[in-house]
């Protein structure tokens, strides 16, 4: 393929997406690869479903192909089924366990699949999960969803786990830097199959 | 210096530091709002930034600045450059001493805009040239170099990064910020400044006169260039070359254009040495056109033959798709992945907290079978509660309220503007109305700050966009001086208030003014405003569902009873709309 590792991050607007891929792009570049990334600014940002694409050794264009990525990392479980098209059959997915239930569901009278019957139907992928925002709290900040779920896909992705923390370091606003990284090793420690 | 992994937008913002400007102005405009956000906070290079009240403005501001021999930027998003386009025609007759470039952002998909018109239409029809960048770091380098063309030509300089761009990152490497100062000095020179017919019509020659120079040094500069490796080719421009660049095969002749005009020599000497050439760009056929011009036994196809879509992105799978209908054979195949169907959208939502919810809200109980124009804001999110019905372009919801009114129209007609749209274009709507008569309600939005965008500040903001001190402008006494004589100024969170305000405003005719005024929730959080969250008493909630109607994303409900979540921003309004009392500030009773 193109050759380089594709990265999908998916979350609601809020949930600091943008941060994250600050934190991979800003690894690359301590490793000396090249990146490319697309991130959702503007509107989209009010709480709506963003993606950020992370292509690590990327050359051209920033965005992934649906059925290409090598990894999809998602902030919300509802967003991991929204986006699960990104990965190829089997693909590896790192998932929050926890949803949020869109307020149009509610307004609506929509059905929204719980938490289990997500699970269920991404039950093809290898997936693993993590309940972010327990570990937020216990880093210290229900903020620090975003640096926790970094922890638990790092196993997964091609740069040293040292530079990724480093660059967490780097990229959060310095009086949070202790809290994201304990949340980086209880995201790290904590992953499992679900 | 070493690469960064920097925002298309802040690479762009470096470039002019390295260029060494001196004077900047814009409107705020995803996806371009970024660029003034960063020079307006950097501290390497101080010279004059300023958000402007709307895009003719800001580019009369640096046209102006450049004549005086300062290099400038002005930038806005595509649909802003309609509103300076008046200017614009004629600064391409008068030109430039200092560099002009115009920074203006394309977003094809419409991602946060209301069309996908295309910049580069704006640069033929004013003959002057535009760059149009692959990538990141092409975007500036690109960027640093239009201040010079621009001085070349004295010709402004339209720089069309696209939302792929702007909101793209990579490894980019930068130049150094340039320390030296210009200062500007108005030479008079009416043959070249006041542009009377008589004037007009030799500037327009001399304009003319230039074109076929650019052309050429476009070609010399290498924004144009071309590898010839076949019988057949792909010509492409923009962020579709980079799409192309990754699956195209070997033996495929490939051209970039990156800059227009575009030289028809150069073209024609590509295009005939080709059997067949597929032209893929996004939004308008502007190269394909030129290639069509040129061709003589060549076969093209593009969008004009249905080989690429008109609408929308383009993607690496889409431009693969492309090259498979024209019979090229792309390196990659990208698999066929749907998405899994019936998943509950998850839209954008006003925020928690949000006072345009809560106006919103009284506007609709007050005004049951109103008619709501809008206009274009965060508040274009309030199309969810059923309380936009028009939207489209900045600064017409007055006008296109008048109009409904005026067509004799008898239902209520309700207008919702925001307090930097207003600014922006919404001031002489409402003159008019009240000139001529319209029977029309105008809630002004007030939250004091450009938000949607970022979080701009605005003449109403009380500073400037560098951080200085201003006088907040008064929006009674602006409505008031239009001839408004029902101004009436209310906080939204006083949901009882704010109904009784609506009902008073029911009751009479003509213009009547309310201004709902309170700050936005986010930059409320910044300044350090907290407010008590707020909690459902379950055994006094009586599942009636009348808070779910409000649609705050801070109340969620299982088995249909509320609970509020921690994104509450404790504004209360819930409480007022419970009619069981069963919403309290935790631990109050
Ligand atoms: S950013 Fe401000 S104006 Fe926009 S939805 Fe949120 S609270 Fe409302
Ligand atoms: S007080 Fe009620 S309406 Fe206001 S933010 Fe909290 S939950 Fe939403």
């Amino acid at each position: 393929m193109s050759g380089s590792f594709d990265i999908l991050i998916v979350g609601i607007g809020g949930q600091g997406t943008v941060l994250a891929s600050n934190v991979l792009g800003e690894a690359c570049i301590m490793e000396n690869r090249t990146v490319r990334s697309a991130e959702t600014h503007g509107m989209a940002q009010r709480g709506g479903s963003v993606e950020s694409h992370i292509r690590i050794g990327g050359q051209h264009g920033s965005l992934i192909a649906p059925g290409t990525a090598e990894l999809l990392i998602a902030f919300d479980l509802l967003e991991a089924l929204r986006y699960r098209h990104y990965l190829p059959p089997g693909g590896r997915l790192v998932t929050n366990r926890r949803l949020v239930v869109p307020t149009s569901v509610y307004m609506q009278g929509l059905d929204a699949p719980d938490e289990e019957a997500i699970i269920a139907a991404l039950g093809d992928l290898d997936l693993s999960c993590v309940d972010a925002a327990a570990l937020a709290r216990e880093a210290g900040s229900p903020l620090a969803q975003n640096i926790v779920m970094l922890g638990a896909a790092s196993h997964h992705i091609p740069l040293a786990s040292g530079t990724v923390l480093e660059a967490v370091r780097r990229c959060v606003p310095k009086k949070t830097v202790d809290i994201n990284v304990r949340a980086f090793q209880l995201g790290r420690d904590a992953v499992k199959r679900c | 210096m070493a690469a960064q992994y920097l925002l298309g937008n802040e690479a762009i913002a470096h470039a002019c530091l390295e260029a060494a400007i001196d004077v900047a102005s814009g409107y705020p405009g995803t996806p371009s709002s970024e660029v003034i956000d960063i020079l307006r906070m950097q501290d390497e290079r101080p010279f004059h930034v300023e958000w402007s009240v709307n895009e003719k403005v800001a580019f009369e501001i640096a046209l102006a600045a450049a004549w005086c021999g300062v290099r400038s930027l002005c930038t806005m998003k595509h649909v802003g450059l309609n509103v300076a386009a008046d200017p614009l025609m004629t600064s391409a007759y008068t030109g430039v001493t200092g560099g002009f470039a115009l920074l203006v952002a394309d977003d094809p998909f419409a991602h946060s805009s209301q069309n996908e018109q295309d910049s580069r239409r704006y640069a033929h029809f004013a003959r002057i040239p535009c760059l149009d960048p692959a990538s990141v770091q092409e975007a500036h380098d690109m960027m640093v170099e239009s201040f010079a063309l621009s001085e070349e030509f004295g010709l402004p300089v339209i720089v069309r990064p696209t939302t792929r761009i702007c909101h793209s990152k990579s490894d980019v490497r930068l130049g150094d910020v340039r320390g030296e100062h210009r200062t500007g000095t108005f030479r008079h020179d009416p043959k070249q400044y006041v542009t009377i017919p008589a004037h007009a019509r030799l500037l327009h020659r001399h304009l003319n006169d230039k074109q076929s120079r650019i052309k050429k040094r476009l070609v010399e500069r290498g924004f144009n260039h071309h590898t010839i490796r076949g019988e057949t080719a792909i010509v492409a421009s923009g962020v579709a070359a980079a799409y192309v660049q990754e699956v195209i095969p070997d033996n495929v002749s490939f051209a970039k254009v990156g800059a227009y005009p575009i030289d028809e020599e150069w073209l024609k000497d590509f295009v005939d040495q080709h059997r067949t050439v597929l032209v893929i760009e996004e939004l308008a056929p502007v190269v394909e056109e030129a290639v069509r011009q040129v061709a003589t036994t060549t076969e093209v196809s593009g969008k004009m033959t249905g080989t690429v879509p008109y609408e929308g992105e383009l993607s690496p799978a889409s431009v693969a798709a492309a090259m498979r209908r024209a019979g090229f054979a792309p390196t990659e195949t990208f698999p066929d992945a749907t998405p899994v169907q019936g998943v509950p959208p998850r839209p954008p939502i006003l925020c928690a907290g949000c006072m345009h919810r809560a106006t919103f809200f009284a506007m609709k109980k007050v005004f049951r079978d109103g008619i709501f124009p809008s206009d274009i804001g965060c508040y274009t999110l309030g199309l969810q509660l059923g309380a936009v019905d028009t939207t489209i372009c900045m600064g017409a919801s007055i006008t296109v309220g008048s109009g409904i009114a005026h067509s004799g129209e008898e239902r209520d007609v309700v207008c919702t503007i925001g307090d930097s749209t207003f600014l922006h274009t919404g001031i002489p709507g409402l003159l008019n109305a009240v000139y001529n008569g319209a029977n029309i309600i105008v809630v002004i939005l007030d939250n004091r700050i450009t938000a949607m965008t970022g979080h701009q500040p605005n003449p109403a903001t009380g500073v400037t966009a560098t951080g200085e001190p201003s006088p907040p402008t008064s929006l009674e006494a602006i409505c008031r001086a239009c001839g408004a004589t029902f101004v009436e100024t209310v906080d939204p969170y006083d949901l009882p208030l704010l109904l009784e305000t609506f009902r008073q405003a029911k009751e009479r005719k003509g213009v009547r003014v309310i201004i709902s005024r309170q700050p936005c929730v986010i930059s409320a959080r910044r300044a350090g405003i907290r407010r008590k969250p707020y909690t459902v008493d379950t055994e006094q909630c009586t599942g009636c569902g009348a808070c779910r109607a409000f649609g705050c994303p801070a109340i969620a409900f299982a088995d249909g009873r509320p609970t509020i979540t921690d994104l509450c921003a404790g504004c209360g309004v819930c409480a007022d709309i419970c009619p069981s009392g069963a919403i309290h500030t935790e631990g109050r009773r």
